[in-house]
């Protein structure tokens, strides 16, 4: 060990350089298995769950990136996946789901619709899943094709593998609601969902 | 010209209001006071017959001075013919109607939409409820004319009253597979079912 501490490559680095390496170790070695063996829970509500399904089946098989278990269950579930539309009828059930999924727990929002309300900007729809839950990917499209959703999976690996146990900032703690039963304070969900593109043209009357 | 309209004429006379052609259906309208009258003499005579209530739906027209129409869609199944009958009612009075559950059951959940999005009260429903939105819904119906596509409230407020929502009791205990396992649910369970969401959201001003 003394002569190890002696050579070039570790003396004048800092007094915790091992113990930062022995870190570096384990979060690989933890972050390997957590994202290479992602079990998703799908959530899905509209025409984006026909192209999850797609991308479950075998022309695509996301099971190649170790999501062979789809989990029905969000108890046994690692990534919630939200394919499509979310009314505000189903908010507090996806909310429930999500605090029923053990941590470590991420969300995928899947499609224009999930990351923003798309094309409905109106009463009865959830302008952004981000309002009910937090998202780590967002995957673009209507719907997004395969493809897209296999890159937001990636994407997913990457950040997973980008975590680390040792972080000053516990990020992987319930994040229940407040005491309004809101995620998010009432400003930020008014500004996350304001309108843009061709819905600005549509005004809030009465 | 179904002939169903004359032969309401010649029974009903002054209840019905006039009978017009459209795209080769006969639509009748009929007065809201005599409507329940009107329907069970089509659906039991003989020669009328129409057994089959296709659908109930209603129509609010951007012109405020005319009045909201209550559209029943029949169908006789035997004599294979059609007929549309509406009902008028002014957007300045009550928008009350008599319902016709007691003569096709399946009205049920057909005039249970049309109270949640246009607000049309049907008199005699056995469960009267909001069917789309959930029962706390307080922003109006949504399918009214007056009402803005976005909702009345902000985003905020919502979200909030979705998230407050209480998602198992969007049933009554006979539309839930469950009911006949009530007795065997856990207790916190059965406690949800029974109070509903029928009482308050916490949290409202």
């Amino acid at each position: 060990m003394k002569r190890v501490l002696e050579t070039k490559a570790v003396s004048g680095q800092s007094p915790n350089y091992l113990l930062a390496k022995a870190q570096d170790l384990i979060d690989w070695a933890v972050n390997s298995s957590r994202a290479n063996s992602l079990w998703p829970m799908p959530f899905g509500t509209a025409c984006c769950a026909i192209e999850f399904m797609a991308t479950a089946a075998s022309r695509y098989d996301f099971a190649r990136f170790g999501m062979e278990r789809q989990a029905f269950s969000p108890r046994q579930a690692d990534v919630l996946i939200c394919a499509g539309r979310l009314p505000f009828k189903l908010a507090p059930v996806i909310r429930r789901i999500y605090d029923q999924m053990p941590q470590p727990k991420w969300v995928i929002s899947m499609g224009a619709c999930a990351s923003t309300g798309g094309i409905f900007d109106n009463y009865a729809m959830v302008q952004g899943i981000d309002t009910i839950v937090p998202v780590d990917v967002y995957v673009p499209g209507c719907p997004p094709r395969p493809e897209g959703l296999l890159y937001g999976i990636l994407l997913l690996h990457k950040k997973i593998k980008g975590e680390s146990l040792f972080d000053r900032a516990p990020r992987r703690d319930e994040q229940p609601l407040d005491e309004r039963g809101l995620r998010l304070p009432p400003e930020q969900i008014d500004e996350i969902s304001e309108p843009f593109g061709n819905s600005i043209h549509q005004f809030r009357s009465g | 010209m179904n002939p169903s309209a004359d032969a309401l004429r010649a029974t009903f006379g002054g209840a019905i209001a006039r009978a017009a052609e459209s795209c080769g259906d006969t639509i009748v309208y009929v007065d809201r006071a005599a409507l329940l009258a009107v329907m069970a003499w089509l659906r039991d005579t003989p020669g009328q017959q129409y057994d089959y209530l296709v659908d109930v739906t209603a129509v609010e027209y951007r012109d405020r001075e005319r009045p909201l129409e209550v559209v029943y869609n029949l169908r006789s199944l035997a004599r294979r013919t059609d007929l549309r009958v509406k009902v008028e009612l002014d957007l300045r009075g009550d928008l009350a109607i008599d319902s016709v559950v007691p003569l096709w059951r399946g009205a049920d959940w057909l005039e249970r939409e049309v109270y949640d999005m246009f607000g049309v009260t049907f008199r005699g429903h056995p469960d009267l409820r909001r069917i789309l939105m959930w029962e706390t819904y307080a922003e109006g119906y949504p399918l009214r004319k007056d009402f803005p596509l976005r909702g009345r409230f902000s985003r905020a407020e919502q979200v909030r009253q979705a998230l407050n929502a209480n998602p198992e009791a969007h049933y009554s205990m006979e539309e839930l597979s469950i009911a006949e396992a009530h007795d065997e649910l856990p207790p916190d369970m059965r406690e949800r079912l029974r109070r509903g969401e029928r009482d308050k959201i916490p949290y409202s001003e």
